[in-house]
């Protein structure tokens, strides 16, 4: 590698991206990301990985993608944990996951959405809108999910502008919603032999499953490791390494990942941690947290708090299970895929009492003083099953604090006093 | 405030204004003290300067009404930005805390913009208030919204004792629903700026249906505990 800086302008303007816009968004990134991360004291060297990709994220990453796709190889842009990234690369394409984490023309997007929509929808519009977001523009077909009202609608104006296949999701997980499911992900392939030209077979779906299970396994090392006190990696860390592992090369990120769960590993053996023994353990759950989206990580760890796990979908949900390996045929391996992913425990079914046994689960076995539920203003499912999470943790014992909040630094201040008082209480 | 074995030796109330630094700088070396701690929005920005002890207002407030009123159950505290109400357990500590989210309803800012719109003072929005025999619903609490609400009811002949009412009345009420899913108890220590508004007093306490404790100085609770929290 040169150290002469590479010029990525030509590439952008190719994509189409807005480039005084795109140079404003990351003028705007750079130092957040400098305050929230490399102002931590004591990180893993590991995390070192992050930093550079980081560094890149819409360089060397867009590079490779761009020459994949030069190479005549297809990229699927998702927005949400229930598209099956096994399924895209069984077919020789690459998942990322898009950007949806940060406020970018909103004034744009308040023409065709209305004000008081959450900050994810707003945010994904915003960035095809501003063009800015290079993930969408090197995605070949954007795959949505029938998850929210709010996103539905939002495909459906995503769609008059980029090529959109949105999957329909069950809103409940009896037998006829899993049969249901199970034909949607076959649908899924259909399209993908469409948009590829490939075919998918029993080897290259096992290796697609094998590997997407590997990313999984290094994720949970890391957690695991986060049982520990003292804590040997901050959330804030490991919030990252969840929320790149939607857009990285996958047998690298892979690789980089256990490498830092080594590392971690040896941390725990140790005693060394990146906050005091007996700094207080919180436990995140709610709605998901894009790049840059850092506010309540860092919120909680500045004012003396350790955050040990998450449980969302830029957290456990990503990673606590795994696709069944064993599958004896095609059809088993297809259906072993469709039912883990219908297995994750999101806002949008109903019941979703799973969420409640994995919370309570989580915190016990994390050790955790206290739960932080976090929502999106206008996130209706995550804001009105707030209630039942702060019932079951107060039958419990463990206290809880529920924050609603957007992508903006407006009410920082407010929330400050809201965790640090609550860090005082526990 | 000036704290000696735990008697209040001196306090002030002073704006930190636009420079907060040098306002800090020069309170704390009015009198002499062995530690400081800081409490309240700029509790961090004290710390760098005199690298003391911070506590939150939640904290402080807690702290200071339990220490006043050794009986009390929870405090309420409604200031200029915010509304906090805090169910108190042993000692004065916090069991259990709600406090505004990012706007001011049902703050005192949310009455200072009203009273400017019905073209009365805070005092005479209170006054106003207790005057009239019944409110007049004012149904949003943000305070944009409602301020275009009140000048609507303006606009329409509404007397505007009932709306002062009324206002006061919707203050109450959220303030009652705050109470509750905090689980907390009587009897209440009201504190803050808006518990020196009569027509507050009044209404919360016939809403609770007891009397509530009203420190003599509602704006120094804060201040007290955060003090007192430096000996826990």
């Amino acid at each position: 590698m040169s150290d002469a800086p590479v010029d990525y302008r030509p590439m952008w303007t190719e994509l189409g991206l807005d480039l005084e816009a795109h140079d404003a968004l990351l003028g705007a990134v750079g130092p957040m990301y400098a305050n929230a991360y490399m102002a931590q004291e004591g990180r893993p060297e590991g995390t070192g990985y992050f930093d550079f990709v980081m560094s890149e994220i819409h360089g060397l990453r867009i590079k490779e993608l761009d020459d994949f796709r030069k190479a005549g190889n297809k990229v699927v842009g998702t927005f949400c944990l229930y598209v099956p990234e096994e399924i895209v690369r069984a077919h020789g394409a690459q998942c990322v996951g898009l950007c949806a984490g940060a406020e970018f023309a909103y004034d744009e997007v308040e023409r065709i959405l209305p004000r008081n929509t959450c900050s994810l929808i707003k945010s994904f519009m915003g960035f095809k809108l501003g063009k800015v977001c290079p993930y969408m523009e090197e995605s070949d077909l954007v795959i949505g999910e029938a998850t929210c009202d709010g996103k539905k609608k939002a495909y459906e104006l995503l769609g008059e502008l980029h090529n959109v296949h949105v999957m329909e999701l069950p809103q409940m997980k009896r037998e006829r919603d899993k049969e249901f499911w199970r034909a949607e992900v076959r649908d899924l392939i259909s399209k993908l032999e469409e948009l590829t030209g490939n075919t998918m077979t029993e080897e290259t779906l096992r290796s697609a499953i094998k590997e997407v299970n590997d990313k999984r396994r290094a994720l949970q090392r890391v957690w695991k490791t986060r049982k520990a006190d003292p804590v040997p990696i901050s959330g804030k860390d490991a919030l990252l390494a969840t929320q790149i592992a939607f857009y990285d090369d996958v047998p690298r990120f892979t690789q980089m990942v256990n490498n830092l769960a080594d590392e971690v590993e040896q941390r725990v053996a140790d005693g060394v941690g990146v906050a005091p023994k007996g700094a207080k353990r919180v436990l995140v759950t709610g709605a998901p947290m894009s790049i840059p989206n850092w506010k309540i990580h860092d919120i909680v760890e500045t004012s003396g708090g350790v955050i040990v796990s998450e449980e969302m979908c830029t957290g456990s949900r990503y990673y606590d299970k795994l696709v069944d390996e064993d599958g004896a045929t095609m059809d088993e391996l297809i259906d072993g895929i469709a039912d883990k992913y219908l297995d994750i425990n999101c806002a949008c079914f109903t019941p979703n009492e799973g969420r409640m046994e994995d919370i309570l689960a989580m915190a016990k076995d994390w050790n955790v003083d206290g739960i932080l539920h976090y929502s999106l203003q206008f996130c209706g499912p995550y804001q009105i099953e707030a209630t039942q999470v702060e019932r079951v943790a107060k039958d419990a014992g463990i206290p809880i604090l529920k924050i609603d909040t957007d992508y903006s630094m407006e009410d920082v201040g407010q929330l400050s006093t809201r965790v640090e008082a609550f860090l005082e209480m526990l | 405030m000036w704290l000696h074995d735990g008697r209040v030796v001196h306090s002030e109330v002073t704006d930190t204004g636009f420079d907060p630094q040098s306002i800090v700088r020069g309170f704390v070396s009015r009198e002499q003290h062995d530690a400081v701690v800081a409490t309240g929005y700029g509790r961090h920005v004290a710390r760098e300067l005199l690298g003391c002890q911070v506590v939150t207002e939640i904290k402080a407030y807690a702290r200071g009404a339990a220490h006043l009123f050794p009986g009390a159950a929870a405090v309420l505290d409604i200031g200029g930005q915010d509304t906090k109400v805090i169910a108190l357990g042993p000692g004065g500590s916090v069991a259990d805390f709600e406090m505004n989210d990012k706007c001011a309803a049902g703050t005192g800012k949310f009455l200072e913009v009203m009273a400017s719109a019905l073209g009365f003072t805070l005092d005479e929005l209170a006054d106003a208030a207790l005057l009239a025999d019944s409110g007049i619903q004012v149904s949003s609490m943000c305070t944009v919204f409602a301020e275009s609400e009140v000048t609507g009811l303006v606009h329409r002949g509404v007397d505007r004792g009932r709306i002062a009412r009324g206002l006061h009345e919707s203050v109450v009420k959220r303030t009652h629903g705050s109470l509750k899913r905090t689980g907390a108890g009587m009897p209440l220590v009201f504190a803050g700026g808006v518990a020196n508004n009569r027509a507050m007093i009044e209404l919360l306490s016939t809403t609770l249906q007891s009397a509530l404790l009203i420190p003599d100085n509602a704006q120094t609770v804060g201040a007290l505990g955060a003090a007192l929290s430096h000996a826990d």
